[in-house]
């Protein structure tokens, strides 16, 4: 098992080289210079020549592209251009927003997802079965950001019964502790008996949850379904059910375990592909979070931030997998085997 | 089976909702009781579209840290609200010297900094120097580059505290736009014991004399500021100001729709229909400081050719540009500056929508079967033009009528800067806002015969010497109405001479809360509620 987890971390290393030469080059060979559009309309050569200088422009590529693999070697992601603060400060930052909502948002999904995949394929071809596969449908081509928009008008404004952004009631004066709002408010409640936070971090969470939960929900509920479809048509099933043992224990103790194995590895990928879809959820829910800085700093061509930004997600990503995988492998002993 | 897989389906949705729905109204603002003033008390919440960067006015650029900076630190001079004209602030009144090259500065007595140390010459000296003196403890906080950009290490030479509370500017050249340069926000006066105590944290702690003291700050999230009792310029009403970032306009306008925020920044313009018709919220609007046109290039034939420049003014019609593109969001430009800028020369009559017109004058310059030209649109939207190449388009339909084709070229934003500033287009479209609230903040930036050396800021590439002149001398003079006489000359050789067509002004609005009482625009786009009060 332990050799397991070596072989794979190992295998960790070319995949980041390549992440990281992909993301300098991507940037590096993007059309147009930095130092200008930084500047926009202000600029003088003398500002442009100083800026260009401070970010290295001046220097070739090949250098530029050595200078940065050796900071990254010692873990050093650079300074962010706009604001001078050190990118993995940024990022410390901020992550634990962004972390908390896809925590949540997995759950809402996996949970929902697997009751219903679950339910449909128990109900083949019943109207439970069509409605629910029909709304997985609706629900994995929803654009994020609209749903997000409706969620916002119907449940703040029409409703009135959840904030439309943030993670806290700006009037509270909260300073967070974790930076894991939940956790914070669960501190608070504790230490000085004052559930404000929590509540309130909660019902903050309720709707930017069910936006970024919903695509990866209707994955799961689908994925469910056929793979319970599946081994519901398997031998040891029939037998199971031939022996006269009850349908609920055929299906939950039987069918489910094995039919999880692909809803699990879904359940990872969804996982890290939320942290990067998290960008939308977190600009329409103005949630501090790491997406919503990877965003802003396209746009301001903070080109230093957007690379730390793209390489700390990327090795997240590729982290989240490798747990999948040991995950898979303590589930299913066929494949430790191999 | 079925009747429990159902109901658990439905706590699991309802759960959240029914546990919390009774607490889900926000607090309402705290009132202080205080009968003798009904202004006093109430929390602000405005909603704006992006973090500060940064909170040391010095080091930052960017207006969201200059509407977070604006509410802690003070300038010694200041905008009068509304306007682009300076009126005393830390300093009480100043002297000019004859040869326009010393100015000297009263201070305010018995002004304190948020953290207790007084006010005096020496924190001036302090928040200057830091700036532009490289020997300085702290010049290393830096870049300082709006100190750049208003290019102030050419003008001044010296800040010297004469005594406790005089200060003298020494510079090297006349320079009237000078003071205007000190109502900017990098030219705030912060605490120097709070510089030496925070280090390269102060931006993350300021400390200045301003109406608001400086409370807390959730990254990407919300900054607290909370009344300064002992403002000067004071009372100052609000409990408490909190600057929340919401990125979306939509979400923005819900969150007022809700109460959750009292004004909100940046509107989508498709929005401001409703606000008008909502009955809590009033919309405040003001033409912004700031100017998108059409650089005719007067180095490149046909351009060179008076009559064709003005042919061109003839020929567009503008306000079909302010409907398909600005909508509320736009004003049709005359002139070169914008209207809320002093010496704006409102008798300048703007050229007419007339073919005909155009028709001839083309004709006049030998060009009456057209010509053929190219006619640069940038790919990105910028304050002053939200979508340059649909205007574009409606250029090259409007110009076709007289018998000019246009071809629409773009660039990516930075090689497109780099193209027109040295020069390489026919006709380009650009804009500019301003800085200071000076006109030489724009005649001679984008016009003057200096600004068309690449890199020019004058991408017309004008070199018309007479204008030029004005301005130099409009410089030179201290005395105001002086000074406005000359803008206002140079703009009538504008007119004639048409190097662009002005195309807009975008107007910046603010919706409200109704209650939200005397929130005033400012026209060099700071966001200041010092004087704001919330009606009970």
């Amino acid at each position: 098992m332990l050799k397991h987890i070596f072989k794979r971390l190992l295998l960790l290393i070319p995949t980041l080289f390549g992440v990281i030469t992909l993301v300098f080059f991507m940037i590096a060979l993007a059309p147009g210079d930095p130092a200008r559009v930084m500047l926009g309309e202000r600029a003088n050569a003398q500002q442009l020549e100083q800026l260009r200088e401070e970010l290295g422009l001046d220097k070739p590529l090949i250098q530029q592209y050595g200078l940065y693999l050796s900071r990254i070697v010692r873990l050093d992601l650079g300074k962010s251009i706009t604001s001078g603060q050190q990118i993995k400060d940024e990022i410390s930052e901020r992550f634990p927003a962004t972390i908390e909502l896809a925590i949540w948002a997995m759950i809402f999904a996996s949970t929902i997802g697997i009751i219903v995949g679950v339910t449909s394929a128990r109900k083949r071809n019943s109207w439970i079965d069509y409605t629910a596969m029909g709304g997985s449908l609706v629900g994995v081509s929803m654009p994020v950001f609209w749903l997000g928009l409706v969620l916002i008008m119907i449940f703040s404004v029409w409703l009135d019964l959840l904030p439309t952004g943030g993670r806290m009631n700006v009037r509270y004066y909260f300073q967070p502790i974790t930076n894991f709002y939940i956790l914070d408010g669960i501190i608070l409640w504790i230490r000085e008996g004052n559930s404000q936070y929590l509540v309130s971090a909660f019902q903050h969470l309720i709707l930017p949850t069910i936006a970024l939960g919903t695509i990866p929900l209707a994955i799961i509920a689908r994925t469910t379904r056929s793979s319970m479809l599946e081994v519901l048509q398997q031998d040891y099933i029939k037998t199971a059910r031939s022996a006269g043992i009850k349908e609920r224990r055929v299906v939950f103790r039987y069918a489910l375990k094995n039919a999880l194995l692909p809803v699990i590895t879904i359940i990872g990928l969804q996982f890290g592909l939320l942290l990067s879809g998290a960008i939308l959820t977190e600009t329409v829910f103005s949630w501090p979070g790491i997406g919503k800085w990877i965003y802003v700093a396209i746009g301001a061509r903070d080109y230093p931030a957007v690379q730390g930004g793209i390489i700390f997600i990327s090795v997240f990503f590729v982290l989240i997998n490798l747990v999948v995988d040991i995950l898979y492998s303590v589930i299913n002993p066929k494949i430790r085997m191999q | 089976m079925k009747r429990t897989l159902a109901l658990v389906c439905m706590l699991v949705l309802i759960a959240p909702f029914a546990l919390f729905a009774g607490g889900a109204q926000e607090s309402a603002p705290v009132v202080a009781a205080n009968p003798e003033d009904s202004k006093m008390g109430g929390v602000l919440v405005f909603g704006r579209s992006g973090d500060s960067v940064g909170l040391d006015p010095g080091r930052e650029t960017d207006g969201e840290s200059f509407y977070g900076s604006t509410a802690v630190f003070d300038t010694l001079v200041e905008f009068i609200p509304g306007e682009t004209a300076v009126k005393p602030a830390l300093a009480e009144s100043w002297k000019v010297s004859d040869d326009g090259l010393t100015y000297t500065f009263n201070l305010r007595s018995g002004v304190k900094f948020h953290d207790g140390t007084p006010f005096n010459a020496e924190a001036v000296v302090f928040s200057f120097e830091r700036q532009f003196v490289e020997t300085h403890a702290y010049y290393d906080l830096g870049p300082w580059k709006y100190w750049g950009y208003m290019d102030m290490s050419n003008i001044v030479d010296s800040v010297v505290a004469v005594d406790d509370l005089t200060v003298q500017f020494n510079l090297q050249h006349v320079e009237a736009p000078f003071l205007a340069n000190l109502a900017m926000d990098f030219a705030s006066i912060v605490s120097p014991t709070a510089v030496a105590k925070y280090g390269e944290d102060f931006k993350n702690n300021p400390v200045g004399t301003g109406a608001f003291k400086f409370v807390s700050w959730n990254k990407d999230s919300e900054i607290v500021f909370e009344r300064n009792a002992d403002y000067w310029d004071g009372p100052v009403y609000l409990d408490r100001l909190i600057l929340k970032v919401i990125p979306d306009a939509t979400a923005r306008w819900l969150a007022l729709q809700k109460g959750e925020v009292d004004l909100i920044d940046f509107p989508s313009t498709e929005d401001i229909a409703d606000m008008r018709a909502a009955s809590d919220i009033q919309v405040i609007q003001q033409a912004g400081l700031n100017v998108g046109y059409l650089a005719l290039n007067t180095q490149k034939a046909p351009f060179d050719n008076k009559l064709v420049r003005q042919a061109i003014n003839y020929a567009i019609d503008k306000s079909e540009i302010i409907e398909g593109v600005y909508g509320e969001a736009g004003q049709e430009a005359k002139n070169p500056l914008p209207p809320t800028m002093w010496s704006y020369n409102d008798d300048i009559m703007a050229y007419p929508y007339d073919p005909a017109k155009a028709k001839e004058l083309l004709a006049e310059a030998g060009l009456a079967d057209g010509f053929d030209m190219e006619l640069w649109a940038m790919p990105v939207a910028r304050p002053y033009n939200p979508n340059a190449r649909k205007i574009a388009e409606i250029m090259q339909a409007q110009l076709s009528k007289v018998g000019v084709t246009a071809e629409i070229i773009s660039y990516e934003w930075g090689t497109y800067l780099g193209k027109t500033d040295q020069g390489e287009h026919q006709a380009a479209m650009l804009g500019w806002t301003g800085d200071n609230g000076d006109p030489d903040n724009f005649l001679w930036v984008l016009l003057s015969e200096p600004a068309a050396i690449p890199p020019a800021g004058n991408i017309a590439m004008w070199k018309n010497s007479e204008f030029t002149d004005l301005c130099r001398q409009a410089k030179e003079v201290a005395d105001q109405d002086a000074r406005e006489a000359l803008y206002r000359e140079a703009q009538e050789i504008f007119h004639e001479e048409a190097p662009w067509v002005p195309i807009a002004h975008s107007v910046v609005t603010v919706p409200a809360k109704t209650n939200v009482k005397d929130f005033v625009i400012y026209p060099t786009g700071k966001r200041v509620f010092k004087h704001v009060w919330l009606e009970k």
